[in-house]
């Protein structure tokens, strides 16, 4: 049965309750709980009639870099977004730290995501304010720290990116790679439990890959986060990920750790771990009989 | 009437409905979030500067010309029935209760409208807004409210500048150039006008500055985030702007002659 995109905004007395939810938050252990900061579980969501995610079964454990791959238009972003509760499930279980992310209110939703922190593909740096501004945002929005102990907070994640000399530069200043720094160190600035990186390797330089790469492995370990990095930059993913959940045809093909899903003896997680140009994807866009067309054309 | 035209009009009628309950939605929004964003009145000041301040030069420039053009045409007007000395009053009249708050409308929409609605489509297109969202800051209460509030607040200060500077302009053609009495120009003036026909002037203002601000951040908060949506956004600011204006204008004047 096709299901369909519900806003985050629709209110809550109107949001259909998916059938198997109940028995899906029973089915689910107090250790699977505890091990695993989100849980996805018989996630299905159609835009339109096209199916999305068809049974997607998923673990983001606890402390671990955990990275999302697939070919484009697998529903990467799309999974992020249902995690973040900009979008609700059409059936099936989003919980984040034991929370049903479809059951929540608008509020509750703010709530939860002070304890997350996102790091968007361009970065999406407020581009009115400053790198020192821009960290101390979510801080100022949130909290009354005195002016002097901000300081403190925004200068020592911004040394933790290394870009603390760049504090009172503009983000049109910036490099591609220095944005992403920037948007990092406000993405930990409130000291969040879950970091998501969204495609954060796009349109980077190989030294500032490499940085990045660094960053997301450091900032895992020393400040104990859970960290799930959507990309299909294969190669570079799979050396800072702990686990590896690769997403095709609306439903997880693979997932382990990364040297587990690279062996894979399937052809599709073949084709997308070696970068094979045809495969179970194939190369051509399904089109009419090539020869023929080309006759019709006369 | 063939039954695809028919179709076509009915679903045009039901997407002009769609767009005035969505406007009207987004109206109680803000309407419920002014108490709120008035608290944070810092950040409404800064926009009010943007909207207002910067758009001072050319309003001050319209406002000079408009007046004195009225000063030529009013001359020329009056000196036909004898009565020059009326010209003050004329101008007065004709910018405080209606060119003052229209032309400002018109030009607010141009200048600090389109860059409300441009500002809100590009922080839209490049993810701005929904990063807010993802550091829990509703966008709406953070970005829009103070820009609308802005837009609400400069708009009667730039009519009355404008019509100030507007009379002033009369004054420079009908005395200075056309030679019609400074002491009748502003006596009859001040006999003439009264204090309702200002607040008639600034209560249109008022209207208008809402109409405008909403128009500029519905439009841009809701523009598809592309280039194309965002210049789209921008063009129909300009355009929804000055038809709400032209015809709210033409209401209000009924209801308060």
């Amino acid at each position: 049965m096709a299901s369909r995109a519900t806003a985050v905004t629709r209110p809550r007395w109107n949001r259909p309750r998916p059938e198997g939810r109940a028995r899906r938050i029973r089915d689910l252990t107090a250790e699977a709980r505890r091990e695993a900061a989100v849980i996805v579980r018989g996630l299905h969501y159609t835009v339109g009639r096209r199916i999305i995610f068809d049974g997607v079964d998923l673990d983001f454990p606890r402390g671990s870099v955990t990275a999302v791959m697939g070919p484009s238009g697998s529903g990467k972003t799309t999974l992020l977004r249902l995690i973040t509760g900009q979008l609700r499930p059409g059936r099936g279980l989003v919980e984040v730290e034991g929370k049903d992310v479809a059951a929540l209110s608008r509020r509750e939703i703010y709530r939860m995501r002070r304890r997350m922190g996102m790091l968007f593909q361009n970065g999406a740096l407020l581009t009115d304010l400053s790198v020192y501004e821009n960290i101390a945002f979510p801080l100022r929005e949130h909290t009354r720290l005195p002016e002097r102990l901000l300081r403190h907070v925004v200068l020592t994640k911004l040394q933790a990116v290394g870009l603390r000399g760049a504090a009172w530069l503009m983000p049109a200043e910036l490099s591609g790679g220095m944005a992403r720094r920037v948007a990092l160190a406000r993405a930990i600035v409130m000291d969040p439990d879950l970091l998501i990186y969204d495609e954060p390797f796009v349109g980077l330089d190989p030294i500032s890959m490499g940085v990045v790469l660094r960053l997301i492995r450091r900032l895992n370990d020393t400040l104990g986060l859970t960290s799930i990095v959507v990309s299909h930059d294969v190669r570079e993913i799979t050396a800072v990920a702990d686990y590896c959940h690769l997403l095709s045809g609306g439903r997880i093909i693979a997932s382990g750790p990364p040297a587990a899903v690279a062996g894979s003896d399937r052809e599709d997680v073949r084709q997308f771990m070696h970068g094979l140009p045809d495969g179970p994807v194939p190369f051509h866009y399904p089109a009419p009989e090539y020869v023929e067309q080309l006759r019709q054309a006369h | 009437m063939p039954a695809p035209i028919v179709r076509e009009l009915i679903e045009s009628t039901l997407d002009a409905l769609r767009a005035l309950g969505a406007y009207a939605l987004f109206a109680v929004r803000l309407a419920a979030e002014t108490p709120r964003a008035l608290l944070r009145f810092g950040l409404v000041v800064e926009q009010v500067h943007n909207a207002g301040a910067l758009s001072l030069v050319i309003i001050m420039l319209s406002g000079l010309f408009v007046g004195m053009v009225l000063g030529l045409q009013g001359f020329d007007l009056l000196q036909r029935f004898g009565s020059e000395e009326s010209l003050g009053t004329a101008a007065a009249l004709g910018l405080l209760k209606e060119l003052g708050p229209v032309i400002t409308a018109l030009l607010f929409a141009g200048r600090a409208g389109t860059a409300l609605a441009s500002e809100l489509g590009l922080m839209r297109a490049t993810d701005q807004l929904a990063a807010m969202e993802m550091m829990a800051v509703d966008p709406v209460r953070r970005v829009v409210m103070p820009r609308f509030l802005g837009g609400v607040i400069a708009m009667p200060l730039l009519a009355a500048i404008f019509s100030m500077i507007g009379i002033y302009g009369a004054q420079l053609v009908g005395v200075q150039l056309m030679g019609v009495d400074a002491g009748q120009f502003w006596s009859q003036m001040r006999d003439v006008v009264e204090f309702d026909d200002v607040i008639e002037g600034a209560l249109k203002s008022v209207v208008f500055g809402v109409a405008c601000s909403l128009v500029a951040v519905y439009e841009g908060y809701h523009s598809v985030p592309t280039a194309e949506g965002v210049g789209r956004a921008t063009t129909r600011t300009v355009v929804i702007s000055s038809v709400s204006v032209l015809l709210l204008d033409y209401m209000l004047t009924a209801v308060m002659i």
